[in-house]
């Protein structure tokens, strides 16, 4: 599976399935009489990442972080304020809707809430074969046909073909979604928390199903979520967002074994251990405060408000996102020394 | 919060304008009959039509009377003179003004007194004997025409008329400035088979959104700080439960309006309601654009003061 | 004595659908001090079984019996009148989502000052003081100013440590955490989490703390029950749930999460299957339609809580060594539970 992960960067552009350079998004923020535009929310503000064919690539961070922007914009569902989003080759950040839809059968979302992405007058049945009858492929009957066969494969039983959204749990109800999304059988599929809202015990079948389709179809997989353990089991790359920017992007194992960015680190260490000796003998980094607004976010490095690293430069000059070790990328002025790594973490306790 | 209040009141003032030049275009331009015609009477001759009609202005291009209209209106609230008697239509609504205000704020009052208890009685135990009672009043309230309610309640207790001569019988109505006592007796039925139906209609919304409300956490919250029963239920379901009923108020009080007509005629009171329904049967074309125009105003007013109420008791309103 | 003790609580709901059996003969003890984690899936029973303590449940619809003894008397029986001198003064709550357990037309101040001044006969000043100063010591920056902010104008974790000072302004002497950070990030969890601890250190407050996280029970908990089905499976430390579990579901839990600690592995462990109906509940072990090691036995007859050892509280048909081999050779084939 980490196969990608080990990949040398750089290699031919053909690798990689979507490039996202300097993507942006701002919603403007209108006010007063002439709702002229007094403020922007800077939800996305310039990131950068490449996606790698057949591999899953992991975005991270709190909520408001701009996730679901960077996931709604890299499918088109957004248009972007500036930046681009290079899919197989092609520039489609400024596609018309007309010329994306064809787009639409090779790259599908998954999304958090399955009842409210569902429509509840809808028969599951259709819900699922309405992607194969908007892009008119195949006939009734193969398309009925195609549904069954995708029903089985994400363990719905078939012949609940004709009942109702309100009628299965969360667990199915996601299943119905990843049903709805890989009916296609798409290239890419952004899923956004897909199982933030299930029981551990439901989330552990649905994360198996996810993994299985992905390795059976040879899915590329940019998987969104906000629970560390899960994107960590999830990804072989991940990117760690923060008020809109990447502050840390690297493969999986690497990224919790050396966080370099001092967010990273403080998320990691957040994080309590479900065993005995949980938060015993490991230093823990509890920020103070919340997480600044994105209408005006901190100048310079974002997190220096709530960093315990910050010097005066932080709070002047933006660090770039620039190599910090072998393959990972971090931006910070003061990246954490292995030294500070294993306080944070639990291994230096056993 | 100030911007927000000058955006609404120019909405306002934008409304009201759109409605006097529908009103214009309805009254004076559609009619097929010769406005002028109608204004000169059954026996006139050509020359006396041909008179009024410079006179009013009736000549000249459309676009210049209603401007002329208009002019008249912002100056000096000129609604124009009756075509049945010739009286200024604005002296005839300000005469009438004190009965229908007193008739439907009375009503205003009694439909808010009645209503919104009922419905808080009623929600706190529901499904009880009384909430039963309580709706299925409520259902009859709601579905009986006013005038059937009206002569029914004149009947049972009108004096003079009535089995029980409780109250003033219609067409008893004197001014509050003249004996408030006896203008409060005159105008007790009136108000209560004004107010029936919203009454009950409101009813049955409080009760459904308190109910609701109650389930709210909020409400659990309040509990479990240990507040008094009592409290939780008056402060903090009705503060949430009432504050959506107070945009309904508003947007229902052009209903009031329209129900006020009715009550004034059952009930033979001198008020607004009673001259457009006069105007409406002489086919008086001033006066009827006059008190359209005139309940236009007391709706898009009304609206506007629970636009600007309603920011204020929801914190949650952004004034955008 | 313990503080507070529930036994064997029943609590259901009449519904249109049925009858819901949410809490089935739950016994529960908790000591002053000490903090008892109650985790379990959506469902399980473990929000019903903390609103009724402070007789949060007593709907018309609601038929509830047991015992809940506190300071000698039984809160079940206990007049609403009276209960409320327990509640938010004796015994405090914060719920899951802080944004609609605050009301949103009133100031967050004002609804601290309420909840004093409807335990004591203080004065309007004297109580937004005490308001002010519970307010700073949760960590909210400006709380003067703060004093007058409508819930909708604070940011989550903010709110919930509005609801923290709440409880903290009355000194309560056992605070019940339902899901207080489940709606968090994991910073804010961090510090919602630090702040019960502190409440705990300084006041000696004991805490209920209802969680679906496993991680947030390890860190923070003296005591665990797991819940499923409206009932308690298992109950023991801290340290034995996580190093020597003895019941499947507790397994299935621990085997079902992703983990930070350990290395990454291919596929997860799930328990198969769905949370059971509480309107038709399984017969026999309520577990038994998702359980790997179901035997016969476990189709019929329901298992009791007994104890395996002292203070091991375990609701399971299979015999105590067969339970302690399975854990060993779940233990050996997946590291991570070590
Ligand atoms: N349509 C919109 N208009 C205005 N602001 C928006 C819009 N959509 C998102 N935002 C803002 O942009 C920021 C980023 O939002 P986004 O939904 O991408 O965050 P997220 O990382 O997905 O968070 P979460 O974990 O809560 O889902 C937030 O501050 C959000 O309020
Ligand atoms: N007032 C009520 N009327 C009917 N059913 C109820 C009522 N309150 C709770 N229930 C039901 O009781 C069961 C247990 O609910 P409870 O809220 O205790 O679960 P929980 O363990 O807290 O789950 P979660 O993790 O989702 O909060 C659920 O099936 C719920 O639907
Ligand atoms: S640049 Fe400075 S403030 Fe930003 S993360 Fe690094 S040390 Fe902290
Ligand atoms: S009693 Fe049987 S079914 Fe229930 S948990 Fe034990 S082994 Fe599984
Ligand atoms: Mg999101
Ligand atoms: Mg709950």
């Amino acid at each position: 599976m980490a196969v990608a992960a080990e990949r040398t960067p750089g290699a031919a552009v053909d690798e990689n399935l979507l490039v996202v350079r300097d993507l942006v998004k701002y919603f403007p923020i209108r006010k007063g009489l002439l709702q002229r535009e007094v403020a922007r929310v800077h939800a996305v503000d310039g990131i950068s990442f490449d996606v790698k064919r057949g591999e899953t690539f992991g975005l991270v961070g709190e909520s408001g972080c701009g996730k679901s922007t960077t996931a709604r914009l890299i499918t088109r569902l957004l248009m972007p304020t500036s930046g681009s989003v290079v899919y197989d080759g092609q520039d489609i950040s400024t596609w018309p809707e007309r010329k994306i839809r064809p787009l639409r059968r090779d790259v599908q979302m998954i999304f958090q809430d399955p009842y409210a992405s569902l429509n509840p007058r809808r028969s599951i049945g259709t819900i699922i074969g309405e992607p194969l009858r908007l892009l008119g492929i195949g006939d009734r009957n193969e398309r009925r046909t195609r549904v069954r066969e995708v029903m089985e494969r994400v363990g719905l039983n078939p012949e609940h073909f004709n009942r109702y959204p309100h009628e299965f749990s969360g667990g199915q109800r996601q299943r119905i979604g990843i049903a709805r999304a890989v009916v296609l059988r798409p290239k890419l599929i952004v899923a956004d928390e897909p199982v933030s809202a299930l029981d551990v015990s439901i989330q552990a079948q649905v994360l198996n199903l996810l993994q299985e389709l992905r390795d059976e179809m040879g899915l590329t997989l940019v998987f969104i979520a906000h629970d560390l353990s899960v994107v960590r089991h999830m990804c072989d790359r991940i990117a760690v967002m923060y008020l809109g920017k990447i502050v840390e992007l690297a493969s999986g194992d690497r990224l919790y074994d050396h966080p370099r960015h001092p967010y990273t680190g403080a998320l990691l260490s957040a994080v309590p251990a479900p065993k005995a000796s949980a938060g015993r003998g490991r230093q823990r980094v509890v920020l103070q405060g919340d997480v600044p607004s994105p209408v005006a976010p901190p100048p310079a490095c974002r997190f220096h408000t709530r960093c315990w690293k910050a010097q005066p430069i932080c709070s002047e000059v933006e660090p770039p996102l620039e190599s910090k070790g072998p393959r990972d990328l971090a931006a910070c002025h003061f990246p954490l020394t292995d030294g500070e790594v294993d306080a944070l973490t639990e291994r230096s306790a056993e | 919060m100030g911007a927000y209040i000058v955006r609404r009141t120019l909405w306002a003032i934008l409304l009201l304008l759109v409605v006097s030049f529908l009103t214009f275009v309805i009254f004076n331009v559609f009619p097929s009959a010769d406005p002028a015609a109608l204004r000169a009477g059954r026996n006139a001759t050509p020359a006396l039509i041909e008179q009024i009609r410079r006179n009013l202005g009736l000549s000249k291009p459309f676009y210049t009377q209603y401007w002329i209209y208009l002019k008249g209106l912002l100056e000096h609230f000129n609604l124009g003179y009756s075509y049945y008697n010739t009286e200024s239509v604005k002296s005839e609504i300000f005469s009438r003004l004190p009965a229908t205000i007193s008739v439907t704020v009375g009503g205003f009052v009694a439909w808010m007194l009645i209503g919104i208890p009922v419905g808080i009685i009623s929600a706190i135990k529901p499904r009880s004997l009384l909430d039963r009672i309580m709706m299925g009043g409520s259902l009859v309230a709601i579905s009986a025409p006013v005038y059937f309610l009206g002569l029914v309640s004149l009947f049972l207790f009108a004096q003079g008329t009535g089995v029980l001569q409780w109250a003033g019988a219609a067409g008893s109505y004197v001014p509050i400035t003249q004996n408030p006592g006896t203008w409060f007796n005159s105008l007790i039925l009136a108000w209560l088979t004004l107010a029936a139906a919203f009454a009950a209609f409101y009813a049955r919304m409080t009760r459904g959104n308190l109910i609701e409300v109650m389930h709210e956490d909020y409400i659990r919250t309040a509990r479990a700080k240990g507040l008094r029963e009592s409290v939780v239920i008056t402060k903090h379901g009705l503060r949430a439960a009432l504050t959506p009923i107070v945009t309904m108020a508003g947007m229902d009080i052009g209903l009031l309006l329209g129900g006020a007509i009715l009550t004034e005629i059952v009930f033979n009171i001198p008020g607004i309601g009673r001259y457009a329904y006069d105007a409406i049967v002489n086919a008086d074309l001033p006066a009827i654009q006059g008190t359209v125009l005139f309940g236009a105003f007391f709706i898009v007013f009304a609206n506007l003061v629970v636009d600007i109420l309603y920011a204020f008791l929801d914190p949650r309103v952004t004034y955008g | 004595m313990a503080l507070l003790e529930i036994e064997d609580l029943h609590v259901s709901f009449k519904t249109v659908d049925g009858v819901v059996h949410a809490v089935e003969g739950v016994s529960l003890s908790l000591d002053a001090r000490k903090t008892l984690g109650v985790v379990g899936e959506s469902g399980s029973g473990k929000s019903v079984t903390a609103q009724t303590i402070l007789g949060l449940t007593r709907f018309p619809n609601a038929t509830i019996s047991g015992r809940i003894l506190f300071d000698g008397h039984d809160l079940l029986t206990m007049s609403t009148e009276h209960l409320r001198d327990v509640r938010g003064a004796r015994i405090a709550m914060i719920f899951q989502d802080p944004l609609s357990s605050l009301h949103p037309f009133f100031k967050v101040g004002h609804q601290i000052v309420e909840a004093i001044r409807a335990h004591e006969d203080v004065p309007r000043d004297l109580a937004r003081k005490r308001t002010i100063e519970a307010l700073s010591s949760v960590g909210i920056p400006s709380p003067e100013e703060r004093f007058n902010s409508f819930p909708h104008e604070m940011s989550g974790g903010m709110r919930q440590r509005v609801m923290i000072a709440m409880a903290l302004a009355m000194r309560p002497d056992i605070l019940i955490a339902d899901e207080p950070t489940t709606a968090l990030d994991v910073t804010v969890q961090a510090q919602v989490l630090e702040l019960i601890q502190a409440l705990r250190d300084d006041f000696g407050t004991a805490v209920i703390l209802i969680t679906h996280d496993l991680g947030v029970v390890a860190q923070m908990a003296d005591d665990v029950a797991v819940m499923y089905a409206g009932r308690v499976l298992e109950q023991t430390t801290r340290e034995t749930l996580f190093t020597e579990p003895e019941h499947p579901y507790t397994w299935g839990l621990l085997q079902s999460i992703p983990r930070l600690d350990a290395p990454r592995t291919g596929r997860l462990n799930p328990i198969a299957g769905s949370p059971p109906s509480l309107i038709n509940v399984p017969r026999g072990c309520t577990f038994h339609p998702r359980c790997p090691y179901a035997p016969p036995p476990a189709f019929e007859t329901e298992p009791a809580l007994t104890p395996s050892q002292p203070g091991h509280l375990v609701r399971c048909h299979l015999p105590i060594e067969e339970r302690k081999r399975l854990w060993q050779s779940l233990q050996n084939e997946h590291p991570a539970l070590r």
